[in-house]
């Protein structure tokens, strides 16, 4: 449960102290009026990261994104980009790339001039430029395209030169708006693993703004949960999805059952849970910090559930009985809404291991039953 | 459907055919001043007299020719003029937020409440020896003897640039209205200064917008009678001016339908020109 998403054993720069940030937001504000779309926040992403900044709209993720590039003015804070403070550094004098979400090609230049633009503006020797283009344009696989203008080009092909042309000046930071946004589901799953491994192959270390958790959960090497302005979490995808902080975490990233109650146990090492919306009490086998009598929501994923015909072994802590509502089935799972006696509905989701239907169907009474560890226990 | 075409047909090519005929005939001392061309010979023939001798006394006289260079050249200037002065304007327009736009296109659009002969009066008040300006810079002491700025090119280009200006800014804020912002920003970070942006983004992608512009002020300008003879004095020879002496002073309508005729092929290239930039716009490739 604590391993992290990837499978794979990465270096975690973020939990030793003496790594040294590559992209520091401190403190950093931004007010339209009265209105703060960024509220405060601070942020510290290391060399070689992809940070998902996540949240729904007008959170203020593309704010902080568009000051990152030199685009917005913070109006109080600062950033520091490998060490130098970027305060009045215009966009066209930063270490820094961005990625547009529509990603504003030049409609007047073809691919290759597109890719070239930033590196002409440099100044650099023609034959470099040539070299660079070519190289960038056959790593993102549209070297057959040099030729062709933007309009020519479908909605996975100018992602891909507007992903060469944010690149091909080597940022030491690149800034994604919804990479993907404008692509259909079966691209953006695919171009979401070419994202990872050209990211892998640059070392560019990637901020990228989302909407989308599964594609935060998918790119990121650690997710920052924005809302109202603010991170409210930021963490790797499994800490996010596991260990969400708060209700609206918990509730944003995946789909989760919600339980309102008051502690009636509260230990080191584990705690009761009683919640009028639910009959039996939820044992939490690890302790949480909160004030005694608090209002407190047991947060448990639908996946996490167990559902039987049969009554489970062991006690009544962590079983109720209830009745199947509804059913739908997707093919690589299902999910079922059962209802509780006291009128709650819970989700559970259930793989489709058998290719024989389940015995399990409407109306039937069945129990649910959940680990002690499952529960997350959130205060606010 | 058929109501476009006789449209023109009524007021375009019956009036054309009109002017194309008496240019090829001779000039006669009677009411209409001219000779048809179709006369009955005889009982039973009927004559048709072609005459050229109005276009080939176009080139023989340098009046005609030294007038249609210098139309050219002050139409050509006015759009110059008129598009330093009317890019910023429409620029600013569209990138104004919503709200101050339509005030703002309404301010541009405003002038043609009036008749334009009544504007060009108003200049005349304003440039006179005696006029608003003069009196104006006199009494701040800033000069101390009237400027003459009435009958003279300068007054005429402001009055050309000034009745035409609204022309120019109209279909090129229509082209800019459409530009994707976005484009100034992906080039400010890839290195480029906003005005590197401008002139590498900005001005190559409102190129029909431009052109589109400037051939509404140009053709007409080319022609334009009523400025330059109330505005530009004695000395502003323009082809317009010309054609109205020949038809009203002269009474030579045969010459002067000819002068009409010539300047009519003269700017058919730029309207054709024009068309297609229409073309291409409403097409919406670039």
């Amino acid at each position: 449960m604590t391993a992290s998403s990837g499978g794979a054993v990465k270096a975690q720069p973020w939990n030793d102290l003496s790594a040294r940030p590559y992209v520091e937001i401190e403190r950093i504000t931004k007010s339209f009026g009265d209105f703060k779309a960024v509220d405060d926040v601070s942020l510290k992403v290391y060399k070689g990261e992809i940070f998902c900044l996540l949240g729904a709209s007008g959170c203020g993720k593309t704010t902080l994104l568009r000051m990152l590039g030199g685009f917005e003015t913070p109006t109080s804070g600062r950033v520091l980009i490998d060490g130098e403070d970027m305060s009045g550094v215009p966009p066209y004098e930063r270490p820094v790339n961005m990625m547009f979400q529509s990603y504003a090609l030049f409609p007047h230049m073809s691919v290759e001039q597109n890719v070239a633009f930033g590196l002409k503006q440099d100044r650099l020797p023609k034959h470099e430029i040539q070299e660079r283009v070519a190289t960038m344009l056959d790593l993102v696989k549209m070297s057959d395209y040099a030729k062709r203008k933007p309009h020519q080009l479908s909605g996975g092909q100018r992602q891909r030169v507007a992903l060469a042309r944010s690149l091909v000046k080597r940022p030491k930071l690149l800034l994604l708006d919804e990479p993907l946004g404008a692509l259909d589901k079966k691209l953006r799953e695919h171009t979401q693993f070419e994202l990872i491994s050209l990211q892998d192959k640059l070392g560019v270390t990637f901020i990228v703004v989302t909407h989308d958790q599964e594609e935060a959960m998918t790119l990121a090497s650690r997710i920052g949960v924005m809302n109202h302005g603010e991170i409210v979490q930021a963490g790797t995808p499994s800490e996010i999805y596991e260990f969400p902080s708060s209700r609206f975490v918990a509730d944003f990233v995946g789909s989760v059952n919600m339980f309102e109650g008051k502690l009636i146990e509260d230990e080191p090492d584990y705690v009761r849970i009683r919640s009028p919306e639910i009959d039996a009490p939820i044992y939490v086998s690890h302790g949480i910090s909160a004030p005694p009598g608090a209002v407190v929501w047991a947060a448990l994923r639908p996946e996490k559930i167990f559902m039987s015909v049969a009554a489970p072994e062991g006690g009544a802590d962590n079983v109720v009985r209830g009745t199947v509502q509804d059913i739908a089935y997707l093919g690589d799972l299902s999910i079922y809404l059962v209802k509780l006696p006291t009128g709650k509905v819970v989700r559970v989701t259930q793989p489709n291991t058998s290719r024989h239907a389940e015995a399990i169907g409407w109306d039937q009474q069945v129990y649910l039953s959940w680990d002690a560890s499952s529960p997350v226990v959130v205060t606010r | 459907m058929a109501l476009p075409y006789l449209w023109l047909l009524l007021f375009f090519v019956v009036p054309f055919i009109i002017v194309l005929k008496i240019s090829f005939s001779d000039m006669d001392l009677a009411i209409p001043p001219y000779k048809p061309l179709l006369e009955w010979v005889g009982q039973n023939s009927l004559a048709i007299k072609v005459n050229f001798e109005n276009y080939a006394f176009l080139f023989t006289d340098s009046l005609y020719l030294n007038a249609f260079a210098n139309s050219i050249k002050v139409a050509f200037l006015s759009t110059l003029l008129c598009l330093i002065i009317g890019y910023p304007m429409a620029y600013g327009i569209a990138r104004a937020r919503p709200a101050l736009r339509n005030i703002l296109l309404l301010l541009v659009i405003l002038p043609f409440w009036t008749s334009l002969l009544l504007r060009v009066y108003a200049w005349i008040g304003l440039l006179k020896a005696n006029g608003v300006i003069n009196n104006v810079l006199m009494s701040l002491g800033i000069i101390h003897e009237p400027l003459t700025m009435l009958y003279t090119p300068f007054a005429m280009y402001v009055g050309i640039v000034y009745s035409y200006l609204p022309f120019l800014i109209l279909p090129l804020y229509a082209n800019l209205e459409k530009m994707d912002w976005q484009l100034l920003e992906a080039a400010q970070d890839l290195g480029c200064r906003p005005w590197q942006a401008f002139f590498k983004i900005t001005l190559p992608l409102s190129r029909n917008g431009i052109l589109a512009g400037s051939m509404l002020v140009f053709i007409p300008a080319v022609g334009e009678f009523v400025i330059p003879a109330l505005l530009g004095g004695p000395n502003a020879l323009m082809i317009g001016r010309v054609l109205w002496d020949e038809f009203f002073s002269n009474r030579a309508w045969p010459v002067a339908s000819a002068v009409a005729i010539l300047l009519l092929i003269l700017l058919v290239p730029f309207m054709m020109w024009y068309q297609s930039v229409q073309a291409r716009e409403t097409a919406g490739a670039r």
